[in-house]
C-alpha cells in the first residue's frame, strides 16, 4: 500500500499554450531556410491515410485493445461529494477479496470536486476489480461547497481553495479606453454566455503500465508521449531515461489528453504493487468528471464606434471557470482580429467544485470569438454597415495586440471573397430579423485567428535500408488527423517513391523527440522535420549516383523510384539499387530549425452559415456552411477537409447542444453520459463546403505549412449565432442556443 | 426468481439479487431461461450473493464456431473482447448511447453492449474482423478509405457494420435514409459528412453502377 500521496501538476487550461507559445516566439535559428516555391506531386494532393486498411478491418490498436499477458484490470473509487476531508481509508477488506492483486489510497486531505480519486484497486478482472471498490471503506467529512461561477461569485460563497475564489489573471491595456469611448459616437455592450463542455472522446482515457526490472513501459491514449514520460519521472521520481511511453492508436483527444493523467500514475503504481501489469480504463461517466473540460465564460463587452464604423474603444470584462482550476484566457481574438486602437481586458478565473478545465479544442478562442463576432453584427446593425464591411474596415496585416510586427502572412480577407461568393451573401436579411412566417432564415459569418506555427527543434529521421525499404520516424502522436500519411507523403514525394512504400513509425518516446499533438503545431513541427530529414537522405543518394556516374550532384535528378542524370536521362540508376550498394543503413536526421524573428505566424479563417429558425419552437436547424481557412500549404487535402468538417461537427454541437449540468443541492453532474449530454449527431449536419486559400507563407518552415486543428473549431458557433440573428433580429447571446434560450430572446424582443 | 427468493430471503434483496447481475432490466428478462439452474454464491460487502451457474453457448462468429462457458451477466461485447480478443468491436458507454460496439446479429445491427452472450447463443454474429474475405476489403471498408470517412477511427467499426446491415436491406438509399440508418452511432470527431459519401459511393460500387 502506498502510503504517499502525489500530487500531478497538470497545467492551467490554456495557460499551458500560452507557456509553450511564449517560448517559440523568443528562439531565433541560425539558419532559416526558406520555403520551397516548387510544385509538388502528391504534397498538396488528396491522399487516403496510409494505415486506412487496419482501421476499418478493426485491426488498428488502440491503448483500450492492449492485452497483456497476466494483464490485471484497476479500477479508481472516486469521491461522491463536492468538498470533503477524507478522513481515513480503509483498503485492507478489498485487498483480501480473492482476485485483488493490489490496493493504493491516492488521496489524503481535502477532495475539492465529486470525482475526485481517492483509492484504487487491481484485480484478476474488471468485476471483481469493481467489487474490491466497493469493500473499500472511506470515511469522508463533508464540507461546504459550490458548483456554478453564479453562486461562487457571491459574497460568503465557500471557499474552493482557501483562497477568494475570483482571482484576476489577465489585465491588459492598449491606448486610452476612457478617450476611446469619449470619441465615440455609438456605444454599446452586451454579455455573453457560454457553457461548459466536456470533451467525450471516443475512447475513453485509458493507461496500461509494465514493469520490466527497474523499468517501465506505459501504453497510453495520450496526445503527448513525452509530457507523460517526464510527468511520470517527475511525479515517482523515477529517471526518464527508464520510462518507455508508447501510444499507438488513440480514439480522440481534443486537448483532453495533453500531459500526464492522475490514473496514469495510479496504474503505473499498481502494477508496482502487483508486480503484473495493470490496466486502466475509465468509464464513460469518470470521462465527463475528470479528465478536463471546456471553461465557461461570462463574458462582458462594451465598444465604441464613429458613425463611419470606425471602432473607438474595445473592453472585455471576462469572468470564466474551469472549476477547481483557471479558466480559459477568452481574449486574444478582441486583442487581435480587430484594428483598433484603444483596448482594455480583464479577465477574471471563478473557482467552483467541480472538475478542473483543460485545453479543449481552441481553448479561450472559440468563446472569444462567440462573444467578439456577436457583438460586432449587433454594432455593424446599430451603425447600418454589412457586417463583413465592418470586418473588412478593420481588417489589420500586423499583430494587434502586443508585438506590432507583421503577419508573415495572412490569407483572410481571401477567405472573406470566397466564404462571401460560395455562401451568397447577398442573399442575407439586410435589416436582422426583417422575414415573415413561423420558419425564419438567416445568414451570419465570423473570423477567426489562432496559432498554428510549430515547435522550433522537433527532429524526426528517415531511415534507408539495404533491401530497398524506407522508414519515416519521429515521436509525434497521430489524433486522427492524418500525422502518419503526411509523414509517408513528404517522405515519398521527397525520394521518388509512393506512400505505400514508407513504413511511418511514430507514438514511442524511443524515437526522435517531438512535442504535444495539440494547439495546431503538430503538422508545422513534424512536416518540415520529415521533409529535412528526407533531403538529407535525397542529397545524399545523389551524391552517390553522382559519384558513380561522375556527374555533378547538381546533375542527378529524382524520378519515379530512380535517379538520373539531367543531361542524358538514359543515364540512371534505380532507387532500390543504390541502396543495395550502401555498407549499412543510414539514419539521417532531420529538424524543424524554427522561424525568424519580427514575424508574427497565425492561422485565418471565416466561416458562413445559414440557419433556419422556427419561432413557434425556438428549435435551429443549420441548413449550410462554407468554411474558408489559410492554413498555409496544404499538405493531403482529403484529411485536411475531414479536419474542417470535424471542426465545423463540434461547432455545431457547441452552438446548439453541449452543455454540463451541475446539480446545486448534491455537487454533483447531472449528465455524466452521451444520453443526457446532447452532442451533434447524423441528423445536425448541414451541407458543408471546405475551401482553403493554399497559400505558401514564405518563412514559417520549408514547407510554408501551418496548423489546422483548432482553426475549423473557432469561428463555427459565433457564425451560426450571427445567421440565427440574421434570422430572427436579436442575438441570443447564450450558448448552447437551445430553443428555451432562443424563445426568452424573442420574448425580449418583444419587450424590447 | 420466486423459487431462490424465497431460499435466501434472509440473506439477501431483490436489489442485491439485481445489482449481482449489473443491469437489474436485463438480469431480470433473462431469469425464466436459467431458473432450474444451479446456483453458486457471490462474495459481496452485504454477503453472499446467489448467481446462477456458468452456462455453455455456442456462437456463431464470422462464420466460425465458439463454444464457450459463460456466465449469464456476461454481455456480448464483454465476451468479444475479453474472451475471444475480438477487440475491433470497440466499448465506448456501455449503455447503449454511441454505436461503437455495434455487431450484426441475424444480420441486424444491434449494440453488444446491451445484449447479453446468451442472447446471441446458437446466432449468427458478424464483426468488422469478419467482412474482408479472401484478403479483399469488403466494398465499404474501401469506400471508407477512399472517402476518408473516418478520423480518430475508433467509432469506425461500428459505423461500418450499421452500413452493411442498411446496404444489405437497401441497396440504393437516400442520403436520409443513411442518415436515419447511422443516427445510432455517435462520431465525436465530427466527420459525419465524409461517413455517408462512403457509404453512398459503396452502394454503388455494390450496385456495379
Amino acid at each position: 500500500m502506498a502510503k504517499k500521496e502525489y500530487s500531478i501538476d497538470i497545467k492551467d487550461s490554456n495557460l499551458l499554450y500560452h507557456e509553450e507559445f511564449r517560448e517559440m516566439e523568443t528562439e531565433e535559428p541560425e539558419e532559416v531556410p526558406s520555403p520551397e516555391k516548387e510544385k509538388f506531386k502528391i504534397i498538396g494532393d488528396y491522399t487516403p491515410r496510409i494505415d486506412g486498411e487496419r482501421i476499418v478491418t478493426g485491426r488498428a490498436p488502440f491503448t483500450h485493445d492492449i492485452k497483456l499477458r497476466g494483464m490485471l484490470c484497476g479500477k479508481i473509487l472516486r469521491c461522491p461529494h463536492a468538498c470533503a476531508e477524507v478522513v481515513s481509508v480503509h483498503l485492507s477488506r478489498a485487498r483480501s477479496l480473492p482476485g485483488v492483486k493490489a490496493t493504493l489510497q491516492l488521496k489524503k486531505g481535502r477532495v475539492k470536486y465529486a470525482g475526485e480519486q481517492v483509492a484504487a484497486a487491481a484485480a484478476v478482472d474488471e468485476k471483481t476489480a469493481e467489487e474490491a471498490l466497493k469493500l473499500i471503506k472511506v470515511e469522508y467529512k463533508t464540507l461546504p461547497f459550490v458548483v456554478t461561477e453564479e453562486k461562487a461569485m457571491e459574497e460568503g460563497a465557500p471557499q474552493v481553495h482557501d483562497s477568494p475564489n475570483i482571482d484576476k489573471f489577465n489585465d491588459y491595456n492598449r491606448g486610452d479606453i476612457k478617450k476611446g469611448f469619449e470619441s465615440a459616437d455609438v456605444v454599446l455592450e452586451r454579455t455573453y454566455k457560454t457553457a461548459v463542455e466536456i470533451h467525450h472522446t471516443a475512447e475513453t482515457h485509458g493507461s496500461v503500465a509494465k514493469w520490466e526490472g527497474k523499468r517501465v513501459t506505459v501504453w497510453d491514449s495520450t496526445q503527448a508521449i513525452f509530457n507523460v514520460r517526464d510527468g511520470l519521472a517527475q511525479t515517482l521520481r523515477i529517471p526518464a531515461s527508464r520510462i518507455k511511453v508508447i501510444k499507438k492508436y488513440m480514439g480522440g483527444g481534443f486537448g483532453s489528453k495533453l500531459g500526464l493523467n492522475d490514473y496514469t500514475v495510479a496504474a503505473v503504481l499498481l502494477a508496482k504493487e502487483a508486480k503484473r501489469p495493470v490496466k486502466i480504463t475509465l468509464s464513460r461517466k469518470e470521462n465527463s468528471l475528470c479528465v478536463g473540460n471546456r471553461p465557461s465564460s461570462i463574458q462582458t463587452i462594451k465598444a465604441g464606434v464613429k458613425k463611419d464604423g470606425t471602432l473607438t474603444a474595445l473592453y472585455l470584462k471576462n469572468y470564466t471557470c474551469g472549476g477547481i482550476r483557471r479558466g480559459d484566457r477568452c481574449s486574444e481574438p478582441l486583442i487581435d482580429v480587430y484594428k483598433c486602437s484603444n483596448v482594455k481586458v480583464e479577465e477574471y478565473t471563478v473557482f467552483t467544485n467541480t472538475g478542473a478545465g483543460r485545453p479543449t479544442r481552441a481553448p479561450g478562442h472559440v468563446q472569444g470569438t462567440f462573444a467578439l463576432e456577436g457583438f460586432l453584427d449587433e454594432l455593424a446593425h446599430k451603425i447600418n454597415l454589412d457586417p463583413l464591411e465592418l470586418r473588412k474596415k478593420h481588417y489589420t496585416t500586423k499583430n494587434e495586440g502586443g508585438t506590432r510586427i507583421p503577419y508573415s502572412s495572412k490569407g483572410l480577407d481571401k477567405c472573406y471573397l470566397l466564404g462571401a461568393k460560395k455562401i451568397g451573401w447577398g442573399r442575407r436579411n439586410k435589416k436582422p430579423g426583417e422575414g415573415n412566417g413561423k420558419i425564419r432564415r438567416g445568414l451570419g459569418m465570423a473570423s477567426q485567428i489562432w496559432w498554428g506555427m510549430g515547435r522550433p527543434r522537433t527532429l524526426a529521421d528517415v531511415k534507408l535500408h539495404r533491401d530497398g525499404s524506407v522508414e519515416a520516424v519521429c515521436g509525434t502522436q497521430d489524433l486522427g488527423t492524418g500525422t502518419k500519411t503526411y509523414m509517408a507523403t513528404i517522405t515519398a514525394e521527397t525520394l521518388g517513391l509512393e506512400p505505400k512504400d514508407i513504413t511511418v513509425k511514430i507514438g514511442n518516446t524511443e524515437y526522435p523527440w517531438c512535442g504535444s499533438s495539440g494547439g495546431s503545431t503538430t503538422t508545422p513541427s513534424v512536416a518540415p522535420a520529415i521533409r529535412d530529414a528526407a533531403l538529407k537522405a535525397a542529397n545524399y543518394m545523389k551524391n552517390q549516383t553522382a559519384e558513380k556516374m561522375e556527374i555533378s550532384p547538381d546533375d542527378v535528378i529524382i524520378g519515379k523510384e530512380k535517379l538520373s542524370n539531367k543531361n542524358d536521362p538514359a543515364q540512371s540508376i534505380s532507387f532500390k539499387e543504390l541502396l543495395k550498394e550502401m555498407r549499412r543503413e543510414r539514419v539521417f536526421h532531420g529538424e524543424y530549425v524554427g522561424r525568424p524573428l519580427g514575424y508574427a505566424y497565425n492561422t485565418f479563417g471565416a466561416h458562413f452559415a445559414e440557419v433556419e429558425v422556427d419561432i413557434e419552437t425556438g428549435k435551429i436547424k443549420v441548413l449550410k456552411v462554407v468554411a474558408t481557412h489559410d492554413s498555409g500549404r496544404i499538405i493531403n487535402k482529403l484529411t485536411a477537409e475531414s479536419q474542417v468538417i470535424g471542426g465545423i461537427t463540434q461547432g455545431i454541437s457547441t452552438a446548439l447542444f453541449e452543455q454540463r449540468v451541475m446539480d446545486e443541492a448534491t455537487g454533483n453532474m447531472v449528465n455524466p453520459n452521451l444520453r443526457d449530454y446532447k452532442i451533434a449527431t447524423s441528423f445536425d449536419i448541414p451541407e458543408i463546403e471546405v475551401a482553403f486559400v493554399d497559400m505558401v507563407d514564405p518563412r514559417i518552415n520549408i514547407l510554408g505549412t501551418k496548423g489546422l486543428g483548432e482553426p475549423p473549431r473557432i469561428p463555427i458557433a459565433a457564425a451560426i449565432a450571427n445567421a440565427v440573428y440574421n434570422a430572427i433580429g436579436i442575438h441570443v447571446s447564450e450558448i448552447p442556443m437551445t430553443p428555451d434560450k432562443v424563445l426568452q430572446a424573442l420574448k425580449r424582443k418583444e419587450v424590447g | 426468481m420466486e423459487k431462490i427468493k424465497k431460499k435466501k430471503r434472509k440473506t439477501f434483496t431483490r436489489r442485491d439479487f439485481l445489482k449481482g447481475f449489473g443491469s437489474g432490466a436485463l438480469g431480470a428478462a433473462v431469469v425464466p431461461k436459467l431458473v432450474s439452474q444451479d446456483v453458486f454464491s457471490l462474495q459481496t460487502k452485504e454477503g453472499k450473493i446467489p448467481l446462477y451457474s456458468k452456462k455453455q453457448i455456442t456462437l456463431n462468429i464470422n462464420e466460425k464456431n465458439y463454444s464457450l462457458v459463460i456466465e449469464p451477466r456476461e454481455t456480448l461485447l464483454h465476451v468479444l473482447r475479453e474472451k475471444l480478443n475480438l477487440t475491433g468491436t470497440k466499448k465506448t458507454c456501455s449503455g447503449g448511447e454511441c454505436g461503437a460496439c455495434t455487431v450484426l446479429l441475424d444480420g441486424n445491427p444491434i449494440y453488444s453492449c446491451l445484449t447479453l452472450a446468451i442472447r446471441a447463443d446458437n446466432k449468427k454474429i458478424t464483426t468488422v474482423e469478419g467482412l474482408a474475405a479472401d484478403g479483399k476489403l469488403h466494398p465499404i471498408q474501401q469506400a471508407f478509405i477512399e472517402k476518408d470517412g473516418y478520423q480518430c477511427g475508433f467509432c469506425t467499426p461500428g459505423f461500418i457494420m450499421s452500413s452493411v446491415a442498411l446496404l444489405e436491406k437497401n441497396k440504393n438509399p437516400l442520403t436520409e435514409e443513411i442518415k436515419t440508418a447511422l443516427s445510432g452511432n455517435l462520431c465525436r470527431c465530427g466527420n459525419y459528412s465524409k461517413i455517408y459519401e462512403a457509404v453512398s459511393v459503396a452502394s454503388k460500387s455494390m450496385r456495379g453502377a
